[in-house]
């Protein structure tokens, strides 16, 4: 099954990532990967999901039902800049440090933590780069790993703004934020 | 307005403002604020108190599928709001507004396993249109707008608003006036100009085209506009289980229902045509057979005011989100004037003429002519049909409610359903057993000037019966219960018969005097056992002022035929048991 990375703009109410989630559960597929965080425009969060699915137009149209999806795309074949994070608690005893801080620098990798026989590093980049330097260093020893959800943005002037889809309100009255 | 209300005030004046009338639920612990309020508007807001939640969501769904407008039911939180489940999982499925209304506990106990708590908006999520959890007094108002907006427009379905005990407590000042926000809920009403045209094109020039009418055409009200443009070019109509009285079954036009139980002659139709035009229908697969045989000569037309309908089961060669009566509106604008029609005319006559023939030879062997089979039977189900259905034509003003099984298979294809739309409501997609007597409540109660019978298996009956006492305590009646009774879950018998070689598991069902437990409701209660006495059993139904059952002790082992056999091509038709 082909994996598809699909980007969707939600409105921030309770429950909304859960209905999101749900969907795609329903239908049995599998989440490989999720982020989820504010958009540029208040009230608006963001989504990526890659899902490994063969039929993910039909999720499309369906996520379009939830009534607070605002627009959902499936980016997969769209010149994309897609970015994932990674933190590594290597095993690091003094004699082996030089060596990995020259892997760090190659990658771009930076290092946020050094404790006695451990060292943590931040790394930045394509899925496939972060992919690649995880298999470099777990030769030292990996004690933790932890990545974030992959992330998506389309290139130039189409994309997912989110202030379209928030109308001011007219008469003054505050719309509640639900909860 | 300035004057503080409770929350629970707030709800019931925002309900009176959306225009509801009827409620129908069950009081409990966290949905007793509620009651308490409801009191004061007892002259405007009547409520239903049901013998169960399941029968009071049927109940509100037969409603509103009598009457196009919202349907309310109630429960208490914890088991009040699970047994609501199966109802709004059925409104889902059929697309019926319906608004729930859940009792919850204080929110400074939510999540706690505190007393009847259940996670009801956790439960729902899947099955209702959108679903809300309101924890804030000053939401209330907001919410109950927002929620029957979306329960109502668009494609309906099922919305239910969770309500902590404190927040109905609570007092505020409501805000009535505030601008409904839905930046991502913008249905589609209008079809695509450029499609509809697209739509006209490939219809004209068929030779062979179908129109399938689904329940989109109901709820839309588009049965006019339908009937116009089927005479307009001349284009037989098949009527869905859900489109029935889309168009009468007695017009010229109408040709009937398609699929698993349809006539052998529509679903070779369908197999034959050249355009299906699909207005308002979903393709379910009771509709389509095997989804990849089915209508394999078609371009296909695909009419649906839900986008995440269309190309679902099917292909679709055009497809037009929108509303059906806008869209027929619109197709109606757009055609040519009638004498650039005469050469698909032509063609339409020879295909109606081909439709027909197939027709002649195959549907009377299934409905009462020709029986053979049933020669010695003492009440083979088919007389009780025969004899319903030529009342109910000689009567008029009558809503059917129908359960789920085989009686409501014989029910849509064996009443003559000549008197248009929302005279037919049956639980289809969900295929809930239990249905038929709660909704016929709800139909009954919406409809108080009409006769509502409830034709239900003796399986499902068993399952709601009890709202029986509710039809009395509500002094209705309106409404007349037909018991197909044959003392199995008859439709898993036929296919224990046909496919599982006669072996019985489950199917088997014995029950009470029905009759007898009629009377101990307060009804009038009958049995029937031959054929000769079925007119008269249902004329003294009629006769009676207040409800009545009739038991019909129908032949045990009767299979409803046509069939096609699950997953396999419509064009491959089971016409009796020696074929099976």
């Amino acid at each position: 099954m082909k994996k598809h990375t699909i980007v969707a703009l939600l409105q921030d109410r309770p429950g909304v990532l859960s209905r999101v989630i749900g969907l795609i559960r329903r239908r049995g597929y599998n989440i490989e990967s999720l982020a989820v965080g504010h958009s540029e425009t208040p009230g608006v969060s963001r989504i990526t999901i890659v899902v490994e699915s063969e039929d993910v137009e039909q999720v499309v149209k369906q996520l379009y039902r939830l009534i607070e999806v605002l627009k959902v795309s499936d980016v997969t074949d769209d010149p994309t800049v897609e970015r994932e994070m990674t933190m590594l608690k290597l095993h690091a005893p003094p004699a082996v440090r030089h060596e990995i801080i020259s892997m760090c620098s190659v990658f771009g990798a930076r290092i946020v933590d050094v404790g006695s026989n451990t060292m943590i590093i931040e790394m930045t980049g394509t899925p496939a780069k972060v992919e690649n330097f995880i298999e470099v260093v777990r030769p030292y020893g990996i004690k933790e790993m932890m990545r974030t959800g992959r992330i998506a943005m389309v290139r130039g002037a189409r994309g997912h703004n989110a202030s379209e889809y928030v109308e001011p309100t007219t008469n003054g009255a505050a719309v509640p934020a639900l909860n | 307005m300035t004057k503080p209300l409770t929350g629970a005030q707030i709800m019931c004046e925002a309900l009176i403002r959306e225009g509801v009338e009827v409620m129908f639920g069950i009081p409990g612990g966290a949905i007793m604020p509620f009651y308490y309020a409801m009191w004061d508007y007892r002259d405007r807001l009547r409520h239903v108190l049901c013998r169960h939640e399941q029968g009071a969501g049927h109940a509100a769904e037969g409603y509103a599928r009598a009457t196009g407008k919202i349907g309310v039911c109630i429960g208490t939180s914890g088991p009040g709001a699970t047994n609501l489940v199966t109802p709004i999982a059925d409104a889902m499925m059929d697309s019926t507004p319906l608004l729930a209304i859940t009792g919850q506990v204080g929110s400074h106990v939510l999540g706690k396993d505190a007393f009847q708590e259940t996670d009801i908006t956790g439960i729902t999520m899947p099955i209702t249109k959108h679903n809300y959890l309101v924890k804030n007094v000053d939401e209330l108002a907001y919410v109950f707008k927002e929620a029957i907006y979306i329960a109502t427009t668009g494609r309906p379905g099922p919305v239910l608003i969770d309500i902590t005990k404190d927040a109905m407590q609570k007092t505020t000042v409501p805000n009535w006036d505030i601008k409904l926000n839905l930046p991502g809920y913008k249905p589609t009403y209008q079809g695509n100009r450029r499609q509809i045209r697209e739509a006209i094109k490939l219809l004209i020039n068929a030779k062979k085209p179908l129109i399938l009418a689904g329940h989109g055409i109901i709820m839309a009200g588009a049965h006019r506009e339908l009937q116009e443009f089927a005479e307009r070019l001349r284009i037989p109509v098949i009527t869905t289980l859900h489109g029935i009285g889309a168009i009468p079954e007695n017009h010229p036009l109408c040709i009937g229902m398609p699929g698993m139980h349809g006539w052998v002659h529509v679903n070779r139709a369908i197999q034959e045509c050249d355009v299906l035009f699909n207005i308002g229908g979903r393709f379910d697969d009771r509709v389509t057979g095997k989804a990849s045989t089915f209508a394999p000569h078609a371009r296909i037309i695909h009419v649906d005011i839900d986008p995440s309908e269309i190309g679902k089961n099917v292909r679709v060669d055009v497809p037009i989100v929108g509303d059906a009566r806008l869209v027929l509106q619109a197709l109606l604008e757009d055609l040519p004037p009638p004498s650039e029609l005469a050469e698909l005319h032509t063609h339409a006559s020879d295909w109606m003429e081909h439709i027909r023939e197939m027709q002649d030879k195959h549907q009377g062997k299934q409905q009462y002519k020709n029986r053979a089979a049933m020669a010695n039977m003492a009440l083979p189900p088919h007389d009780v049909y025969e004899a319903l259905s030529r009342t109910l034509n000689a009567r008029g003003n009558y809503r059917v409610v129908t359960d789920v099984g085989q009686h409501q298979m014989w029910a849509a294809q064996l009443i003559d359903w000549n008197h248009g739309p929302r005279t037919h409501i049956t639980s289809g997609g969900a295929g809930t057993m239990g249905f038929a007597v709660p909704a016929a409540l709800g139909v009954a109660i919406a409809c108080p000037n009409e006769t509502v019978w409830a034709i239900v298996g003796d399986g499902g009956f068993q399952m709601t019966n009890q709202e029986m006492a509710t039809i009395v305590q509500e002094g209705l009646k309106n409404i007349k219960v037909a018991v197909i009774n044959n003392g199995y879950l008859g439709m898993v018998r036929q296919w224990q018969e046909l496919f599982e070689n006669k072996r019985y598991s489950g199917t088997p069902l014995s029950g009470p005097n029905f009759a007898k437990l009629a009377e101990a409701y307060g009804w009038k209660g009958l049995t029937v056992e031959r054929s000769e006495d079925v007119q008269d059993a249902i004329d003294e139904a009629y006769a009676t002022d207040g409800p009545v059952l009739i038991d019909f002790r129908v032949e045990r082992e009767v299979n409803v035929f046509p069939m096609v056999p699950q997953n396999k091509s419509i064009g491959e038709m089971i016409l009796s048991e020696t074929q099976a």
